[in-house]
């Protein structure tokens, strides 16, 4: 009864919030990051387009942010709901 | 708390009153825990004690008073802030319009008039009026929310008369100055680079549209980084009222071929469409939800990343001392400065996004019928 207790302690939503922004952290460096790998890579090959790939890598790395943020709304709902 | 709790269970046969003295005491101690808790946290807030939430959720939360800054701790401290007008309606009491004054005296909650004011979910602070008699009460007050908006109206309004009052006296033949020459080039981009691709020859009915909300949405977004209290597009109610209007306008200019590639994708085998339909019918309603909730998690998560890191300094304070608290303050304003400098990026980047995705759906809503669409591979054959 007292591990069960233990292991079911008041504070297991705060702690499942706080996890779930964590992962969705994780998610929003991995999209970003290929992201970045891909603009990175194009601006190599063609320099002269710089000026749009770094247009088009801002638009979308804001998508992927959103993403990443409706995660952390999850989470907060989770500690405050 | 169940191992304290067994003992007075168990005592009870013994003796009638000393466990009647202690059971109601310990069940009233374990079965209300939050309460006691934020009690507990409101009462150590007024003996100076630093508490993150409070500060954050008054902070972001909508409220009857503007508070701007309290000088000095516990009760000769001297708060600035600016009591603003309550308008109710009740079906028994008729419409009352009061300062918001009213319901503190000497700092204790009162009642006015039969109304007052409760504070409920006492982390969250959510204001609530209620009636005295029980009637349902109909706020309509100018909180602390439709002053910002109030406040950010007339700044828009100021802005953009000026620059199309300069429009009109100069033509096209005179070059801009002063803020028209701000302005112009930003109404061109959203015409040029966001407008026309997306909306094609009808792009002037929907141009106001989309500059209303993208300098709506980017005013909105500054003035809440400035540290009066402005938190307008951090309210999920209003990025909610903006996706919405977004909805109402993408469906009421929906034409039927919209229609017709929602329920019936041209070149989709038809068990594929079985699956394909609904998902389709689905993210009619997700964009909405996806457009609000994207601009309100970002500018949240911005005002909260600020608080918190700025909290950090009192909180190190306290636990450690002031030589702690000093050293903290170093790298906390550091990574301030950095975070601003991050959401003056995501402001204008998010009423971009929004903006630009706005055009992006009510673009596919209006297209007209193309002759490159593969209506002709319809009873394609599996391979």
């Amino acid at each position: 009864m007292s591990i069960i207790n233990t292991i079911l302690l008041d504070g297991m939503s705060a702690a499942g919030g706080a996890i779930g922004a964590g992962l969705a952290a994780v998610g929003a460096g991995i999209g970003v990051g290929n992201i970045g790998k891909g603009a990175l890579e194009s601006i190599a090959r063609q320099p002269e387009v710089a000026g749009d790939i770094r247009a088009n890598m801002i638009l979308a790395a804001a998508l992927v942010e959103g993403v990443a943020l409706f995660g952390v709304i999850a989470g907060i709902l989770a500690i405050f709901a | 708390m169940m191992m304290v709790a067994m003992p007075s269970i168990a005592q009870t046969g013994d003796s009638m009153h000393t466990t009647d003295a202690q059971v109601p005491v310990q069940v009233d101690a374990q079965a209300s825990p939050e309460v006691h808790n934020a009690e507990g946290a409101e009462g150590a807030e007024h003996a100076g004690k630093f508490n993150i939430k409070e500060v954050l959720f008054g902070h972001v939360m909508d409220s009857h008073n503007w508070h701007i800054f309290t000088f000095g701790k516990g009760h000769e401290a001297t708060h600035a802030s600016l009591p603003l007008p309550v308008i109710v309606y009740s079906a028994t009491k008729g419409l009352h319009i009061f300062s918001s004054s009213n319901f503190m005296e000497h700092h204790e909650p009162v009642a006015y008039k039969g109304f007052s004011m409760n504070v409920i979910d006492g982390v969250k602070k959510k204001e609530v009026i209620t009636a005295d008699d029980g009637s349902k009460v109909y706020d309509f007050s100018i909180t602390k929310n439709v002053l910002c908006m109030l406040i950010s109206i007339a700044l828009l309004l100021w802005i953009m008369l000026t620059v199309a009052k300069g429009a009109k006296n100069n033509g096209t033949t005179k070059a801009p100055t002063g803020i028209q020459n701000a302005v112009e080039p930003i109404v061109t981009f959203i015409r040029d680079g966001v407008a026309i691709p997306y909306l094609g020859a009808k792009y002037m009915k929907y141009l106001p549209l989309l500059l209303t909300f993208f300098f709506f949405i980017w005013i909105n977004n500054l003035l809440g980084l400035l540290p009066l209290g402005f938190n307008l597009t951090g309210n999920i109610a209003v990025t909610a009222l903006l996706a919405l209007i977004f909805f109402a306008v993408m469906m009421f200019n929906s034409n039927k071929y919209f229609w017709g590639h929602i329920f019936n994708p041209p070149g989709v085998p038809f068990a594929i469409k079985l699956i394909l339909v609904p998902i389709e019918f689905l993210s009619i309603f997700i964009k909405p939800v996806a457009l609000a909730l994207r601009l309100f998690a970002n500018i949240f998560a911005g005002h909260t990343i600020i608080i918190c890191v700025v909290s950090l300094i009192f909180i190190f304070t306290e636990k450690f001392g002031a030589g702690m608290g000093w050293g903290s303050s170093i790298i906390s304003m550091a990574f301030t400065i950095f975070m601003f400098f991050l959401e003056l990026l995501v402001a204008a980047l998010q009423a971009f996004i929004f903006t630009n995705l706005a055009a992006v759906f009510i673009g596919s809503a209006i297209e007209e019928h193309h002759h490159d669409d593969n209506h002709a591979t319809d009873k394609a054959v599996a391979h």
